[in-house]
């Protein structure tokens, strides 16, 4: 090969080089996509998500009934055509009370999951890209809280709040939930870092802030996404347990762990009014984790 | 007498999503005692799968062997219930895989799992079977076995670990040991110590040798007979010195081309144009057709099938060799 | 191995000081005033505040603060609760119960968890392990105070097979609870242990093995089992550290009076020093424990151990 060959060749090397990774990420995407679109489960995650979404945003496309108002002559009724899922003690409506819940579950599912995902993204990959010291620091800081136990850490800084509400609330669980997702995000990017494709760009000359964004991040990211989905549930489950336990949002909130946590006094009468609410909020937490498993089954080749 | 193994006809599928990938598409040889026959092939012509085949190791589903026979000592294996044929396994017929380090257990000492062998098969006692496992450490050459016997894989050099994966093989003393690319994964100066334990145990036990490669070198030093293998089929067979002197089949001259020769640096090396074929569609006709310089147009409809070359027992698979390498 | 258990050892001791300086910063510095925090509606009584404010030196500077705390910590002492009681005198009485519903759950989760697991991992994709596969997502969708309500409204009520609250009845009360508890971690478990086999079936010492001529079942319940338990046994050894610190929503609902149910009693009463103090200590339990898988993994993978 002469020297003018070379040349042109690293030229054209550049140039591609960006089609290259889009080529590169488009074929996994679309091969994943592919096992994913035949999937029916896949499917049914995507309605119940769509229609958890639909009710947090727009509560009133699902019931014209007011969540808060009450009736007290009409007080713990049985399911019926009008109160579909019952009534609780004052005589609000349970079913208007589910649906109105959604919205603090998914904000706060939204608002942990992105924080915890750009914790873990900027401090992950400044660790795992250059290493040395920079590294060593973020692992120990992520080492001390680990060996704390979530939901624990999450009651302690609670109890220390005089008001909670959903801003605590995200806050507490974003404290003592970042560290998994920063490791994933680490692992990957360590995996990746030494591949053939980032030494050329890196003799390329493309700088350290491209080479992560471009080339590294778009690689590492699968592993995230997926542990983002069974997290966005887990948090769901998390948030209505601290709720529960009295920790989490208090009154006049309406949140499915404070329906749930109710309920307590009178599941052996009126069973219904744990039976709905614990059904919505279980089916929301399993669409999740489940849209989770399908997307690793689908990035993951050897499940096939 | 019958032969010691004899390999007939053999074909071996895999049945993916994708496709079905012909591994191995009629493969026959045999081997006797103390003779040393090699597979040689690039990666992906079907030679590990075959040996897997031999073994009874292709996982079914997706793999499945379609067609042929597999004769140990005239006893077919294929048809064979599942408990005979595990006799068979380790015991008459072992086998010695490439990476020594993923191909031992990690978490068992190298001792443990050699004398495995004697407890198992022999239902010897934990005392009678560490000892022989020794005597078998210090016959392939492991310093200081009686102490290595309890270390683990990953504490050996990898020409130890191969030492330790041949010692195992050569446990029950079987009839046919089938060694699978044995040095591929070693340093130079290691796969020759490798080769030549191989050949001095070969020596000694006086069992048939199936040596699957891709290095020609390997071959040249050790085989007595060689099958040249090609997208599941073989190319040609003969003994060595007519392989590597006059090759007859396009594709054996093809690989013997691609040796760099130390005595003329001047020359420039000569590789196989184009690229092995994709499994899941393998061309019709002859399979080395799209890379072969002597191609004619018949090659694409009838598949060639072995046919002597002379009378010493050497065959090829080209319907041209005649044109093409004279008689 | 000494030197590897004395190096994760020391690599404790920071640790440890990190993460009680942590829980100590959210306690005393967040803004705010600790006391109210520790005392909710009884802060305005000057008796308890100032009983507080010995409690916890909090004239000192913080960093004297922490030192004293952490010093008490050492020789177990987790504060006290209002009516004077030390902390480590309500762990006392309340670890055993804990410790009896932990042990309920271990057995449940270990014996069925690896067992579905091993079922559902040698016929990946039969009808089993789809099964399995199923059941465990549910298992986990389900938050456990719900489930927990369910199994007691099922079982403890409805068909009366075993009490519904409380421990007054020996052993047996230990069941349901204990089962509910037990739960999430067996379906992680059977996960864990299905897919570390699927991944160890596949690995290139078990052909070996089969080419050793070995049985099916010495193949998979020796050779496979054996690194596929490695994972399992780590998780199982984490988780039995975190039952031991406490099921504060099992305990709740079950109205067993452990570790857990006293925090949510501190939780509801408003005594932030009893949940400080315990979960404290339930932290420190964790930590121990997962030193101790740290050590236990080195046991089981001789790999780790030359690191």
């Amino acid at each position: 090969m002469t020297d003018l060959e070379t040349l042109d060749s690293a030229d054209q090397g550049a140039i591609e080089d960006e089609d290259l990774a889009a080529i590169r990420e488009g074929s996994l995407g679309s091969d994943a996509w592919r096992e994913l679109r035949r999937r029916p489960l896949f499917w049914i995650c995507i309605t119940i998500i769509a229609v958890l979404l639909a009710m947090a945003a727009f509560p009133q496309l699902f019931t014209s009934l007011d969540p808060e108002a009450q009736d007290q002559r009409n007080g713990l009724m049985f399911p019926s055509r009008e109160h579909w899922f019952g009534t609780d003690l004052f005589g609000r409506d349970v079913y208007a009370n589910v649906i109105y819940g959604a919205r603090v579950s998914i904000v706060i599912a939204f608002v942990v999951t992105t924080f915890c995902a750009i914790i873990a993204l900027i401090f992950g990959s400044l660790a795992g890209y250059y290493g040395g010291w920079i590294d060593s620091i973020i692992s120990r800081i992520t080492d001390v809280w680990f060996a704390i136990p979530g939901v624990l850490g999450s009651i302690v800084m609670l109890q220390m709040f005089e008001t909670r509400n959903i801003a605590t609330l995200s806050l507490a669980l974003i404290v003592f939930s970042w560290t998994t997702m920063l490791r994933l995000t680490r692992s990957a990017v360590l995996a990746v870092k030494h591949a053939d494709y980032i030494d050329s760009a890196r003799a390329l000359g493309a700088t350290d802030f491209r080479i992560i964004w471009r080339h590294i991040l778009p690689n590492a990211l699968t592993p995230l996404l997926v542990y983002m989905a069974i997290f966005f549930g887990v948090v769901i489950a998390a948030e209505a347990t601290l709720t529960f336990i009295g920790v989490g949002l208090q009154k006049p909130s309406i949140s499915w762990g404070l329906i749930i946590s109710d309920s307590r006094a009178r599941i052996q009468t009126h069973p219904y009014l744990l039976l709905f609410p614990g059904a919505i909020l279980s089916m929301a937490v399993f669409a999740f984790i489940l849209l989770g498993d399908l997307l690793r089954d689908a990035f993951d080749p050897r499940q096939r | 007498m019958d032969p010691l193994l004899v390999v007939d006809d053999l074909h071996v599928e895999f049945r993916t999503d994708d496709g079905v990938v012909r591994a191995v598409n009629g493969l026959s040889y045999m081997v006797d005692r103390r003779e040393t026959v090699a597979i040689l092939g690039e990666s992906g012509s079907g030679k590990s799968v075959s040996a897997q085949a031999i073994m009874g190791l292709i996982a079914s589903p997706p793999g499945f062997i379609t067609k042929g026979s597999v004769r140990f000592e005239g006893r077919e294996l294929l048809t064979m219930a599942e408990d005979e044929r595990r006799k068979v396994r380790g015991a008459d017929i072992a086998m010695v895989f490439q990476d020594a380090l993923s191909a031992l257990n990690p978490v068992f000492s190298v001792g443990w799992q050699i004398s495995e062998m004697f407890r198992k098969h022999r239902g010897a006692s934990k005392k009678e079977a560490k000892k022989s496992a020794v005597e078998l450490m210090e016959l392939v050459e492991i310093p200081d076995a009686t102490n290595r016997y309890r270390s683990f894989p990953h504490e050996f050099s990898g020409g130890m670990r191969q030492r330790v994966m041949i010692a195992m093989a050569l446990a029950l003393d079987p009839d046919v040991l089938i060694a699978d690319e044995p040095t591929t994964a070693l340093d130079v100066t290691v796969q020759a110590q490798v080769m030549q334990l191989l050949e001095n145990v070969q020596a000694e036990f006086g069992m048939g040798l199936v040596l699957i490669t891709h290095d020609l070198g390997v071959v040249a030093e050790q085989a007595d007979r060689v099958v040249v293998m090609y997208a599941g089929r073989a190319m040609e067979k003969g003994t060595i010195d007519e392989i590597f002197d006059q090759p007859h089949h396009p594709y054996t001259e093809g690989l013997m081309n691609s040796i760099p020769r130390l005595d003329d640096l001047n020359e420039r090396l000569n590789p196989i144009r184009g690229n092995p074929p994709d499994l899941l569609r393998i061309p019709s006709g002859c399979a080395f057709r799209p890379r072969c310089p002597y191609q004619q147009p018949d090659c694409a409809e009838v598949e060639p099938t072995l046919e002597f070359v002379g009378d010493s027992g050497r065959s090829t698979a080209c319907h041209h060799w005649r044109d093409a390498f004279g008689e | 191995m000494a030197t590897y258990i004395i190096r994760r050892l020391l690599q404790m001791i920071p640790v440890f000081i990190f993460a009680t300086m942590l829980i100590f910063a959210m306690v005393f510095s967040l803004p705010g005033d600790p006391i109210r925090a520790l005392a909710g509606e009884r802060a305005q009584s000057e008796s308890v505040r100032q009983a507080l404010i010995e409690e916890y030196n909090l004239d000192d500077p913080l960093p004297v603060q922490y030192g004293k705390y952490a010093a008490g910590l050492l020789r177990g002492d987790f504060g006290a609760n209002f009516r004077g009681r030390p902390v480590s005198d309500i762990i006392k009485q309340r670890l055993p119960i804990t410790a009896r519903l932990a042990a309920v759950a271990f057995v449940f989760e270990v014996f069925l968890g690896v067992l579905a697991g091993i079922l559902a991992g040698v016929r990946q994709r039969g009808f089993f392990d789809s099964l399995v596969l199923v059941s465990t997502l549910t298992v986990i969708s389900i938050p456990i105070f719900v489930l927990g309500f369910l199994a007691q409204v099922t079982f403890g009520l409805k068909l009366g097979w075993f009490p519904v609250a409380g421990i007054k009845q020996g052993w047996i009360s230990y069941l349901l609870p204990g089962m509910v508890l037990g739960s999430v971690s067996l379906a992680y478990v059977a996960r864990l242990t299905r897919s570390s086999l699927i991944d160890n079936l596949g690995a290139d010492y078990v052909r070996t093995a089969t080419a050793k001529g070995l049985t099916r079942g010495r193949v998979v319940g020796v050779h496979a089992m054996r690194n596929s338990l490695i994972p399992v046994v780590t998780y199982l050894g984490i988780d039995l550290g975190a039952l031991l610190g406490g099921a504060i929503v099992t305990e709740t609902v079950f109205n067993i009076p452990g570790l857990g149910g006293a925090v949510f009693d501190g939780v509801v009463r408003q005594e932030g020093t009893t949940v400080v103090g315990i979960t404290t200590f339930i932290i420190l339990v964790y930590m121990f424990t997962t030193l101790l898988v740290d050590i236990l993994y080195a046991v089981l993978d001789p790999r780790i151990r030359y690191d």
